[in-house]
């Protein structure tokens, strides 16, 4: 049961009394009976109730703005009878940041930070896509090598946000060893994300073109560990709940949602697939020479929780199945090939470190493109990529500047939370917890 | 017969004629603007029609161009068809004196929020809306921040030194 | 897999001699049965040890803290085992991510539920002092609503940082006297952000 953490807001129920001269009595009786004045007066120095406090059959509690188990900041006042959920409503923006208009004031490299903290638990998939949308608006071609790890890294990430997702929907019911068996192998995708790049969580990796740097042998050392050993922790944590009574029986049931419904709260990403419509921005629009590669698109039927769980899952599994093909692929290339790391655009892509410091060339184009004096053309473009909940998009106005005229991030999880309140009527105050955690709600791309 | 942009463009001028405008193809997508009181009839032609089939509307904002007068807000709808893989720009320009535009909520559930965003970053008021109120930003608020006259900092800070930051007039020479 | 980051691939085999430490007792005098000391010093010695912190997570830094309080970086080798969610049970407060203007009010309001002794961790860029977002919407810093006592920088902090934030909490547990939360300067604090 979640209490209400928001002191004050949180409203008892005035019990009524089997009295025959109760208040609700009196008020079915006669709703303007001179009693209700009396005990307004008596009660006007003693408590001060609500409007409509002493009519109303429903309890009203706060799921929210703090809530246990590390959701992120958004609020339920939800409407209950007992335990039913009669309705929510939702309220968000406790971590806006305004990125919108923080955008129109930073060159496009620098809006690759504000892109890592969209959806925080994917950090590299936002900063692919947002390089991938310059790219389009700026006409650079990236070779094979460069999709190559950028898939690697895109699904390693898509990895990391559904483990999060599934190990806190068993945690939301009760369960919190599988959170501390997977929450290792997010702690070796942050060290793979630390040899590319630097940090942990917010990676702003890669630049327009490719990376900074080539992939270090340690790099794929521990790429190989993963593939190796992940598998199997996945295995045990699917055994610990997949085909567990007790999980089953919170899941199953919960928060279903149809297909065409879905379509039009505008779903995408793994709560769409988990209702049976199979969209894989992946597979519609590829990006990034996704086309090269050989995978399965899990789809659901009902569209409840443990359809999501399963579907998370099974995208776990296409996720591996990608990473090695990549992998065998960039282990293939040999001699020059293998030494690529970025695109050939030297008006974009800062010049190696050690030409700027002897060339002309190298330092002016340094010093133009750090300064933003290099050539934006002006024009508007729509960029997505499949996120770990769905479709991100990238709408980019240019008007020729440094910055961008207006940027617009096309987040998926504000667009489907919407339909929170339809997913959850009439269900119970469990279920609307784990049906929560289970739509994978990142607070950082809800708000932005 | 595969859709392609020119069909779409076609089937929209036999049944609009010349009420859309500015037709054009940046990076691939068709992109065209409509007078705002059509909006919601190209909207439902385009979810309607068999052959169109745009029935997921993947994304929804509005633009601030304080140099257009009268057409200075511009409502964007992306719209997608999922069978045949299309995507669609669709523009509604509107002033920012009398921002009133058509909602969409009773065609697409995902408008609602959608629309409520862009009520409060730019003051497009949506005719029609359920629940029209600021989602984002703190309910007090009274202006809309998105637009481009209004600046980007937190304007009562004290605490910061503004001539250090570029702003503001420089410290008397001692 | 051991630690430390660069290693891991080809472990190096860990001591429990190097793993194990244990507090050191307070200063005081000590007899045939008895010990003295002051009252401060054993009750700050109770109370860092078993302190129950309460996640304040809003965004990234949240994440952060996640990894912490898993297996690997383990906050409950500190005494901290027992995460609080309601405030009225928890002694300190960590404030994790960036606080909105829309929040603000939300999280004084849950510092006013916590009872003395209470104490505040900053953690991260966006909770100290506004982060990256210099923004009409983002409070600049939570020392604007409640008084802090340790701010850990980063974006986000590094598990170690913020564990060593954990330790400079512990050691301003250990130090403080049990006389401060009475004292005119602490309620003057107090009275300055508007707190009775």
């Amino acid at each position: 049961m979640m209490l209400c953490l928001d002191g004050g807001l949180c409203r008892l129920p005035n019990r009524t009394t089997t009295d025959e001269r109760s208040v609700a009595t009196i008020l079915r009786r006669d709703p303007d009976a001179d009693i209700i004045k009396k005990i307004h007066m008596s009660t006007e120095h003693h408590i001060k109730l609500p409007e409509g406090s002493i009519e109303k059959t429903t309890t009203t509690l706060n799921l929210g703005p703090t809530h246990p188990a590390t959701h992120g900041v958004f609020q339920n006042i939800l409407e209950l009878d007992g335990e039913r959920i009669v309705s929510a409503e939702q309220t968000v923006g406790y971590i806006h940041r305004a990125f919108e208009k923080l955008a129109e004031r930073r060159p496009l490299y620098q809006i690759t930070t504000l892109t890592d903290r969209l959806n925080y638990c994917s950090s590299p998939i936002n900063n692919m896509g947002w390089h991938l949308t310059c790219e389009k608006l700026l006409g650079v071609k990236t070779p094979k090598r460069v999709d190559y790890l950028r898939i690697i890294i895109m699904e390693l990430s898509r990895i990391s946000d559904h483990l999060i997702c599934n190990s806190v929907v068993g945690v939301d019911s009760g369960a919190f060893t599988g959170f501390l068996y997977v929450m290792q192998y997010r702690e070796l995708i942050y060290e793979i994300y630390e040899e590319v790049c630097g940090s942990r969580l917010t990676t702003n990796m890669g630049r327009i073109g490719g990376f900074e740097r080539n992939f270090t042998n340690a790099a794929f050392e521990k790429i190989e560990k993963f593939l190796a050993e992940y598998p199997v922790v996945l295995k045990e944590f699917e055994n610990l709940f997949t085909r567990n009574r007790i999980f089953m029986d919170r899941t199953i049931g919960a928060g279903p949602i149809s297909a065409d419904r879905a379509l039009n709260y505008g779903f995408t990403g793994p709560n769409l697939r988990a209702a049976g419509v199979d969209y894989d921005v992946r597979v519609h629009t590829p990006y990034s020479s996704y086309e090269d590669f050989e995978f399965d698109i899990p789809v659901g039927s009902t569209g409840d929780c443990y359809d999501r769980f399963l579907v998370r899952n099974g995208e776990m599994w296409q996720s591996l199945r990608i990473i090695e093909q990549a992998y065998k692929k960039v282990q293939d290339m040999k001699g020059a090939e293998s030494e690529i790391f970025h695109a050939d655009a030297p008006s974009y892509y800062l010049p190696a470190k050690k030409d700027v410091y002897t060339k002309m060339e190298a330092l002016i184009w340094h010093f133009k493109i750090v300064m933003g004096e290099t050539e934006i053309p002006p024009g508007e473009v729509y960029h997505s990529v499949e996120g770990g909940n769905g479709e991100v998009g990238y709408y980019l106005i240019s008007d020729g500047g440094r910055t961008p005229y207006r940027l617009h991030f096309r987040r998926p999880c504000f667009i489907y939370y919407q339909a929170y309140s339809e997913l959850t009527k009439g269900a119970m105050l469990s279920d609307a917890v784990i049906v929560m955690s289970s739509l994978n709600l990142i607070a950082g791309e809800m708000d932005a | 017969m595969a859709l392609t942009n020119e069909t779409i463009k076609e089937r929209l001028i036999a049944k609009f004629g010349d009420q859309l405008s500015h037709f054009e193809e940046p990076y691939g997508l068709l992109t065209f603007e409509a007078p705002k009181e059509l909006n919601l009839k190209v909207l439902q032609h385009l979810f309607d029609d068999e052959e169109l089939r745009f029935q997921f509307l993947t994304d929804l904002t509005a633009v601030h161009y304080p140099d257009q007068p009268g057409r200075e807000l511009a409502v964007v709808y992306h719209l997608h068809n999922l069978i045949d893989n299309i995507r669609l720009r669709f523009k509604v320009y509107t002033a920012s004196a009398q921002p009133d535009v058509f909602t969409a909520t009773q065609l697409y559930s995902s408008a609602n929020w959608m629309e409520r965003e862009t009520y409060d970053f730019f003051g497009i008021n949506f005719v029609g809306h359920p629940n029209l109120k600021r989602i984002l930003n703190v309910d007090e608020m009274d202006y809309f921040p998105l637009r481009k006259e209004y600046p980007l900092e937190d304007q009562t800070r004290i605490d910061k030194d503004d001539a250090m930051f570029g702003r503001g007039p420089l410290p008397a020479a001692q | 897999m051991a630690r430390p980051v660069r290693f891991n691939v080809h472990p190096i085999k860990a001591d429990i001699k190097d793993n194990i430490s244990l507090t050191n007792m307070p200063e005081g005098y000590m007899g045939e049965g008895f010990f003295t000391t002051s009252l401060s010093k054993v009750v700050g010695l109770g109370r860092k040890n078993s302190l129950w912190p309460m996640p304040f997570a809003t965004s990234c830094c949240g994440i952060e803290f996640m990894a912490v309080m898993a297996s690997h970086y383990d906050l409950a080798r500190f005494g901290a085992e027992r995460l609080g969610f309601s405030p009225r049970q928890c002694d300190l407060l960590m404030v994790m991510g960036t606080i909105a203007k829309k929040m603000g009010p939300v999280v004084k309001q849950v510092y006013l539920q916590m009872a003395e002794p209470r104490w505040v961790m900053a953690v991260g860029a966006c909770a100290s002092s506004g982060g990256i977002f210099d923004t009409y919407s983002v409070l600049q810093g939570i020392d604007q609503v409640v008084p802090v006592d340790v701010y850990v920088p980063g974006c986000p902090p590094r598990p170690e940082a913020i564990l060593d934030g954990f330790m400079r909490i512990q050691d301003l547990v250990g130090q403080e006297s049990i006389r401060r939360r009475n004292s005119e300067q602490y309620k003057g604090l107090l009275q300055s952000y508007g707190i009775q």
